[in-house]
């Protein structure tokens, strides 16, 4: 566990979002024990660690879609106990799944604009008027906007899965691989829209990726996950030297090096 | 509770049937609470604001108007066959002439919400089960609660509200055509006056029978959906979950409106409805 774990007060004072002590098993598996995590407001997190080390399940506890076995999620400085606390957390929050998880009943443009329709009550002529600008800002033309989400490819669900989690203008993003499956142009489109949300808007960003280019282009910070902690946090100007052999091992996508898939 | 019951077996090969009977007892409880637990917050999402009115709309055209050519077709056939029963049957006491009360007695107070309920059951309960399901193993649910929206709200009371207000609808449908078919039969084959028929039915019918069908009908408008939206919100571990979802959605429901029935029969026949 390398220090930097409250670095500076470069960024808002108090974390926007803190995980504190979480863990989480599924049945006899223990995914997480005991992540610590903190990201301030403008300031850009990225999570890195090998396939299914758990990234995906911190995030959601961290929504609350899955509920820690232990430990506690602070939003804003206070616990994400209550079912009021919880809905604040999701309102100022956008998270972009995996898998897109796009609704396949709706249109695209009624996907990505569908927080503005049903929970800022929004009228529909408005809202499509947005979302074809978010389309925009995700590299598609106004002509997707009327498609159904089955229509699409794979690399453009997950863009407009993209345009959905930002359109609100939210506080806290979470991206689970925003650019796995995108071609190195529109991928670099995307890391340019993470960072351009994050220093023009203000909002904090917590990135999970594999992709190294992504990390040094969009991180203010990196923390890896590996066992069900976090192992290394630091800044993403230091990767090359974190003087870390988990770190080092994974920059340079080396099979050989402390990190061995579990058997 | 759950995760210790396989080392608690290994431990003693054989198992104590007491606690065998305790688990399942347990376990059966378990879920009738949560199933209680989830139809309540359903219900009242179903009757407090914010109400979806374009996914209700949605959601009346695929449950009812969609569901009108199964239920015409089972009520024509059905209504036919009774007639013929009644018919042969009611011939050993010289009552023939009873055909049309019969009929229209037997559609409106029982065959008619219960063979309606049962065929939307496989059509309704596994369909919203299905589509529920593919929507929890796709994280679409996650993705809705992400963008503050409760699925209760937006997914499951418009299918429950939509069933509950077609379903008496598509019975009164079933109503008529199951008379119809009971009438074609009898007039084509049965050597009634076509006349006659209409007028015994339309006399012996009374506003009672009609209500107490249709009360019926929308009771188990309301376990086709919610059994659907249960079990689909429930499933897990991709397409094989769904299909299991869509299973147990159509045995649990046809059994809920079964037991239902009877329960709702002999309560209209205490209080004379
Ligand atoms: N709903 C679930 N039920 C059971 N096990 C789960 C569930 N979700 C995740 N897991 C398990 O938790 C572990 C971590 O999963 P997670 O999706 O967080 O991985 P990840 O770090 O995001 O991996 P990847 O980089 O491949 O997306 C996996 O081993 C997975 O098997
Ligand atoms: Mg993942």
């Amino acid at each position: 566990m390398s220090a930097d774990t409250t670095s500076g007060p470069r960024f808002g004072e108090t974390p926007i979002l803190e995980l504190k002590n979480v863990h989480k098993a599924f049945g006899p598996k223990q995914v997480l024990c005991g992540v610590d995590l903190s990201v301030r407001a403008g300031q850009s997190l990225v999570i890195i660690g090998g396939s299914g080390t758990g990234k995906s399940v911190t995030i959601k506890c961290a929504l609350g879609l899955l509920r820690p076995d232990k430990g506690e999620v602070f939003f804003d400085g206070l616990p994400a106990t209550t079912r009021k606390a919880m809905d604040a957390l999701r309102r100022r929050t956008g998270m972009l799944f995996q898998g897109g998880a796009l609704f396949d009943s709706l249109s695209v443009w009624e996907n990505v604009s569908f927080a503005l329709l049903h929970r800022d009550g929004v009228g529909r002529g408005e809202a499509k008027k947005r979302a074809i600008e978010a389309l925009a800002k995700v590299r598609l033309g106004p002509s997707t906007a009327d498609l159904r989400t089955a229509e699409l490819s794979g690399g453009m669900q997950k863009r407009v899965a993209l345009a959905r989690a930002i359109i609100a203008k939210p506080d806290l993003i979470f991206f689970d691989e925003p650019t796995t499956g995108l071609d190195p142009i529109t991928a670099d489109a995307v890391n340019d829209l993470i960072v351009a949300q994050v220093k023009a808007l203000g909002a904090a960003a917590v990135t999970i990726t594999h992709d190294m280019a992504s990390v040094r282009k969009i991180a203010d910070e990196v923390a890896m996950l590996h066992e069900g902690r976090i192992i290394w946090r630091g800044p993403a100007a230091d990767i090359d030297q974190s003087g870390s052999d988990y770190i080092d091992q994974f920059v340079h996508g080396r099979a050989e090096g402390p990190i061995q898939p579990a058997l | 509770m759950t995760s210790s019951a396989p080392f608690a077996a290994a431990r003693a090969p054989r198992a104590n049937p007491f606690q065998l009977i305790g688990r399942t007892v347990l376990a059966a409880l378990r879920e009738i609470g949560r199933i209680a637990v989830f139809w309540g917050r359903v219900l009242l999402a179903c009757v407090t604001p914010t109400i979806y009115v374009r996914e209700f709309l949605r959601q009346c055209l695929k449950i009812g108007f969609y569901s009108m050519p199964v239920v015409g077709l089972t009520a024509v056939f059905i209504g036919a066959a009774l007639a013929l029963n009644i018919y042969t049957g009611g011939s050993r006491f010289n009552a023939e002439q009873f055909v049309p009360n019969i009929v229209v007695l037997g559609i409106s107070r029982e065959l008619g919400p219960t063979l309606a309920g049962l065929m939307l059951a496989g059509r309704v309960s596994a369909g919203i089960a299905a589509e529920i399901g593919a929507m929890r193993v796709t994280e679409q649910i996650d993705a809705l609660l992400t963008l503050s929206t409760k699925p209760e709200r937006y997914l499951y009371a418009p299918r429950v509200l939509a069933a509950i207000i077609t379903l008496p609808i598509l019975v009164v449908v079933t109503d008529i055509i199951g008379v119809m078919g009971g009438y074609l039969v009898s007039v084509g084959s049965l050597n009634f006056n076509g006349d006659t028929y209409l007028r015994n039915t339309w006399q012996f019918v009374t506003n009672n029978d009609i209500v107490s069908g249709l009360i019926k009908a929308a009771v188990f408008g309301a376990i086709i959906a919610l059994m659907g939206c249960y079990q689909g919100d429930r499933s897990k571990g991709g397409a094989g979950g769904v299909g299991r979802a869509a299973t147990l959605a159509v045995v649990g429901a046809a059994v809920l409106i079964l037991a239902s029935n009877y329960v709702m029969t002999s309560i209209f026949v205490r209080i004379g409805l």
